[in-house]
């Protein structure tokens, strides 16, 4: 598609808090990211399975750095130690 | 094809053959998850079969979908199909009818009223949505087809689609 195509995609569930805070996340450090909702249904995500390995959201692909990680936590502390102030890039 | 009466639809000022497809953004929403595209996005991959149909569940929307599954015409272009239906009805018709085509969500409307083609629904109080209309667009979103209902229920005109995709796509 364009080539400014965001780097990171995050999938996500309408309404998750834990998703909700990796979108502040993400605005706060002034992230451009692709959202790609999925189902409320576990066993239905296979989309976030294939590239993240396991289900649960929210999860994140990062092509810029090939890292794919889940769970909110894990994500916020990678974002902001990766693109945050002193961060490395 | 039905033996009941059927309704005649006002006349409409639709998009029609040599236009430029108006454009649009929408949550586009394939069998795994939904993101929002715009209509250019896939055009600017070859030629986009447009297919404006009835709200998710009803009658029609199942013979549509049906119908242009079985003529495989996924392998000739990109169908993608638009209905007022929420991407979480989006998501059953696709995973009930093992559907190979991705389909946009727009519960306002906006989209066929941009194409000329929306209709209210008589006995459902507060809902508009498309009447059936089939748009082949091809790279530049120059309208290359239109065929818009004026009848309902109505349905594609399939071996005349099918022609003009062919015809397209050699």
């Amino acid at each position: 598609m364009s080539n400014s195509e965001p780097h990171i995609t995050l999938y996500r569930l309408q309404a998750c808090p834990y998703c909700e805070r990796v979108v502040r996340t993400l605005n706060d450090l002034g992230l451009d990211y692709t959202s790609r909702f999925v189902e409320p249904m576990h066993s239905e995500r296979n989309v976030v399975k294939r590239v993240a390995g396991s289900r649960p959201v929210p999860a994140i692909v990062d092509e810029q750095t090939g890292v794919t990680m889940s769970e909110s936590a894990n994500v916020v502390e990678y974002l902001e130690s990766t693109y945050g102030d002193g961060g490395a890039r | 094809m039905f033996d009941f009466d059927v309704v005649d639809l006002p006349e409409t000022d639709h998009v029609t053959e040599g236009e430029t497809a108006p454009d649009f953004t929408r949550p586009l929403v394939n069998g795994e998850f939904w993101e929002d595209a715009s209509l250019s996005e896939l055009t600017d991959e070859g030629p986009v079969c447009l297919v404006f149909y009835s709200m998710d569940g009803s009658f029609p929307a199942t013979y549509i979908w049906n119908e242009l599954q079985d003529r495989n015409l996924g392998d000739l272009l990109t169908v993608v199909g638009v209905s007022i239906s929420t991407p979480y009805a989006h998501e059953r018709l696709i995973e009930r009818r093992d559907m190979d085509f991705d389909l946009f969500a727009d519960p306002a409307n906006d989209v066929a009223r941009d194409y000329g083609v929306e209709t209210d629904l008589d006995g459902m109080a507060g809902i508009e949505e498309p009447r059936p209309a089939t748009f082949l667009l091809d790279e530049d979103r120059t309208v290359r087809y239109a065929w818009v209902a004026e009848e309902w229920p109505d349905f594609p005109p399939y071996d005349d689609v099918e022609d003009e995709i062919r015809t397209l796509v050699d």
